[in-house]
C-alpha cells in the first residue's frame, strides 16, 4: 500500500521516466554522431581522393578548377611490379611473425604459467621491462646484430641486414614480450584439473601443453595471432632502417618511397596505395568480425 | 590394491599442506578423508596421485614405496571436484582419452568404452559434446573416465560438490554401489559429514594438515578422540560447555554457573582426571524435554527458555538459552515448541563428553 501511495510525486516532477530515457538515448547518439564525423571525413576524402585528378576539400577538382576530373589513373600502380613485390614482402613478414610469435607465446606462456624454474620471476620482470623499451632506442643495435647474422654461411643470407627474414625476426622478438604475457594470461585462467586429470591418464607433460592445454586457449591464439598480422602487416619502422631499396621494401615503406621522393608528391597516388594496403585487412576483419566478438567479449565460444 | 601413508607430509615455503599424516587403507576398502577447506585432504590426495611431490615420508601401494613414480604409472584414476573434462572432446574422447593414450587397438578401445557409458549410464550420449551434458552426466563423464583403464586405486576429489542436492544423494548411492561392486581400493575426499559417514568404511578426519582420528564413522560419531572430531563430526553440531567437574556425596557432578548435572559414575569419574576444568560436550539429540508421564531422574535436568526453533522437517532445532549458556537440542515436532516456551531439558547423561580444555583431546577415549 506504501508504495503505491509514494509513487505519484516521482512521476510529477517531470516527463515520464521513459520518455526522458528516449530523450537521453538520442543525445548520446548525437555526441556520437558528431565526435565520428573527423574520422569518417578522413575516409571519405581517402576514397574520393584515389579515383580524382585533384581534390579540394571533399570535392574532385578537375584540371580547368571545375567540379569532376574522375580518374582511374591513380591506380595505374597495380599493373607495376613493385606494388605487387612490396605486397608480398609484407604477407610475408605477417605471416612469418604470426607463425613464430604463435608458437613462441604459447609455448613460453605455458612454461610461464605453469613450471617452476630457476629465473622465472627475472624473466616475467625482465620482459615486462623490456617491452617498455620503444624499438627506436634498439634500431643500431639490431643493425650490428643483423650484420652479424648476415655474415653465418648459407642461413645468413636470409636472415642477414636487408633481408625480408631479418626483418621478420626482429619484429617476431620486438613482439614476442606481450605475446608471452597475453598467452600466459590465458593459461592462468584454466584450471589446474584438467591438466591433473590429462596426467593421470597417462599423458606426458607435453602431450598435455599440445593436446589438452593449447585447444582451450585457441581464442586467445587467434586474437594474438590477429593482432600480430595486424603488425605485422603495417610495420613500418623495422623495414625502413633494415632495408635498402625496392626489392625487399613492405607495403608501407613502399607507400614512404612514393612521398620521399624529390619531385611534387602526387597525394591521390599515396591515397590510393594507401587504399589499397588496407583491402586485404578489411577483408580480413569481415570475415573475422565474430570471431573477434567472441574473443573481445572474454567468450570462450570459440572452442 | 593396499595403501599406506607413513609420515606422509608437504610443506610450501611457510605453508603446511600435510604434517606426517599416518594411515593404512586395506583392499578394495572406501576411506574419506573428511575436514573443512584448507585442512590438508585435498594435499595428501595428489600427493597419492603423484601430482604434488611429498617433502617428507612415503607412499606405498602393496608394499612398494611409489614416491617417485609418476601419476601415470600409478594405476589410478581419478574424479575431480571440476570434472575436469576435456571440454574440446565428445564424451567418447573423454572417456577413451586414456586407452588412446596406451595405445591400444581401435576395436578394444570401443568395446572398453561402450561397457563403462553404458555402465554409468550415459551410453547413449557417447557423441555429445561436454557442453551438450547436465551436471550429473558430466560427473557420471568423468567417473567413467576414471574406471575405463580399470584402476587399481579411485580417487575422489569432492566429487558431488557442484551437483544439486537431490542429484548428490543418488550419485552418492551410486558411487558406492559401484565401488563395492568393483571392488576397487578408493579415497574420497570430502568436507560434507553426511557424504563420509554414508559412504566410507572409515573415516580420516583432519585439521589443519593434521590427522585428528582415523576410524569407521560410528566410532568416530559415539567416541570422538578430539575435541575437533567432535565439532566437526555430526550434524546438527555437538553442544560444548565449559564445566568443572566436582564430588558431592560420592556423585561427580558437572557445574557451571548455569549447568549442574550428576554424571554417571564411569564418565565421571575419567572427567574428574583433570584437575576439575573440563570441556563438556552434548549432542543436540541426546537431550529430550521432560514428559510429565514419567518424571526424571535426579540431576539430569535443566530448565531453560526457548530462544529460536529452527523447522526441520521431521523435528525442529530448538536455540535453548539455559541462565546464559546456549544450546541446540532436536525435539521432535509433535512437542510443538515455540518461542519463549520454558522447558525442562532432560540430558542422556551416558552419551555425554568430556574434553580437556589445554591439550583438547578426550578424556573418555583417550
Amino acid at each position: 500500500m506504501t508504495t503505491t501511495e509514494a509513487a505519484p510525486p516521482r512521476h510529477a516532477a517531470g516527463p515520464l521516466p521513459r520518455a526522458r530515457e528516449k530523450m537521453g538515448r538520442r543525445f548520446a547518439y548525437a555526441f556520437l554522431i558528431l565526435s565520428i564525423i573527423p574520422i569518417l571525413v578522413g575516409y571519405a576524402w581517402l576514397v574520393i581522393a584515389t579515383v580524382s585528378f585533384r581534390t579540394q576539400g571533399l570535392l574532385p577538382i578537375n584540371a580547368e578548377g571545375g567540379i569532376g576530373g574522375f580518374t582511374l589513373a591513380n591506380w595505374d600502380f597495380v599493373f607495376e611490379g613493385a606494388i605487387w613485390s612490396a605486397m608480398l614482402n609484407s604477407l610475408l613478414i605477417a605471416v612469418f611473425m604470426v607463425i613464430g610469435v604463435g608458437i613462441a607465446s604459447t609455448a613460453g606462456g605455458y612454461a610461464l604459467s605453469r613450471m617452476k624454474f630457476t629465473g622465472r620471476k627475472a624473466f616475467l620482470t625482465g620482459t615486462l621491462v623490456l617491452h617498455a623499451f620503444k624499438a627506436e632506442m634498439l634500431l643500431i643495435a639490431i643493425f650490428f646484430v643483423l650484420r652479424f647474422l648476415g655474415d653465418i654461411p648459407i642461413i645468413g643470407d636470409y636472415i642477414g641486414f636487408n633481408t625480408v627474414g631479418g626483418v621478420a625476426l626482429v619484429m617476431v622478438a620486438l613482439e614476442l614480450p606481450l605475446g608471452i604475457w597475453l598467452m600466459k594470461g590465458f593459461f592462468d585462467n584454466l584450471s589446474w584439473d584438467m591438466e591433473r586429470a590429462a596426467l593421470i591418464d597417462g599423458a606426458s607433460r607435453f602431450r598435455v601443453w599440445w593436446q589438452i592445454m593449447v585447444p582451450q586457449v585457441r581464442p586467445g591464439i587467434a586474437a594474438l595471432s590477429l593482432f600480430t598480422f595486424i603488425v605485422g602487416w603495417n610495420a613500418y619502422l623495422v623495414p625502413f632502417t633494415f632495408t635498402i631499396g625496392t626489392k625487399v621494401a613492405n607495403m608501407p615503406v613502399f607507400l614512404n618511397q612514393l612521398i620521399s621522393d624529390t619531385a611534387p608528391v602526387n597525394w591521390n597516388l599515396v591515397a590510393a596505395v594507401g587504399l589499397f594496403q588496407m583491402i586485404p585487412l578489411i577483408i580480413f576483419f569481415i570475415f573475422t568480425q565474430e570471431l573477434l566478438l567472441n574473443i573481445y567479449a572474454g567468450g570462450s565460444k570459440g572452442t | 590394491m593396499r595403501v599406506e601413508l607413513d609420515n606422509l607430509s608437504k610443506a610450501w615455503d611457510e605453508v603446511v599442506g600435510a604434517d606426517h599424516i599416518t594411515l593404512d587403507i586395506a583392499d578394495g576398502e572406501l576411506v574419506a578423508f573428511l575436514g573443512p577447506s584448507g585442512c590438508g585432504k585435498t594435499t595428501t590426495l595428489l600427493m597419492v596421485a603423484g601430482i604434488y611431490k611429498p617433502t617428507g615420508g612415503t607412499i606405498s601401494f602393496d608394499g612398494y614405496v611409489v614416491n617417485e613414480v609418476a601419476p601415470k604409472d600409478r594405476g589410478i584414476g581419478m574424479v575431480f571436484q571440476s570434472y575436469a573434462l576435456y571440454p574440446h572432446m565428445s564424451v567418447f574422447g573423454n572417456i577413451s582419452y586414456p586407452l588412446r593414450l596406451q595405445k591400444l587397438d581401435k576395436g578394444d578401445i570401443k568395446r572398453k568404452v561402450q561397457t563403462v557409458a553404458d555402465m554409468m549410464g550415459i551410453g547413449d550420449l557417447l557423441d555429445r559434446r561436454i557442453a551438450q551434458l547436465s551436471g550429473g552426466q558430466q560427473q557420471r563423464v568423468a567417473l567413467g573416465r576414471a574406471l575405463v583403464k580399470e584402476p587399481q586405486l579411485l580417487l575422489f576429489d569432492e566429487p558431488l560438490s557442484n551437483l544439486d542436492a537431490r542429484l548428490r544423494l543418488t550419485m552418492r548411492g551410486e558411487i558406492k554401489r559401484l565401488q563395492e561392486g568393483l571392488g576397487i581400493t578408493s579415497i574420497y575426499v570430502t568436507h560434507d559429514q553426511v557424504e563420509a559417514m554414508t559412504m566410507a568404511d572409515r573415516i580420516a578426519v583432519m585439521s589443519n594438515g593434521v590427522l585428528q582420528a582415523y576410524d569407521v564413522p560410528a566410532t568416530l560419531y559415539d567416541r570422538p578422540k578430539t575435541l575437533f572430531v567432535a565439532g566437526f563430526v555430526g550434524n546438527p553440531p555437538m553442544n560444548f560447555f565449559d564445566v568443572e567437574i566436582m564430588r558431592v556425596n560420592g556423585d561427580f557432578r558437572a557445574k557451571s554457573e548455569a549447568i549442574d548435572l550428576v554424571l554417571p559414575h564411569d564418565r565421571g569419574e575419567k572427567a574428574a582426571s583433570a584437575d576439575g576444568k573440563v570441556i563438556m560436550g552434548v549432542r543436540p539429540e541426546d537431550v529430550d524435554l521432560a514428559d510429565d508421564a514419567s518424571p526424571p531422574a535426579e540431576g539430569v535436568t535443566l530448565i531453560g527458555q526457548v530462544e529460536v526453533v529452527e523447522p526441520l522437517g521431521r523435528e525442529d532445532l530448538v536455540g535453548v538459552g539455559i541462565n546464559g549458556a546456549d544450546m541446540r537440542v532436536l525435539v521432535d515436532k509433535s512437542r510443538g515448541v515455540s518461542v519463549g516456551d520454558t522447558i525442562t531439558l532432560v540430558f542422556n547423561t551416558s552419551r555425554i563428553q568430556f574434553f580437556d580444555p589445554e591439550t583438547e583431546q578426550s578424556l573418555l577415549w583417550a
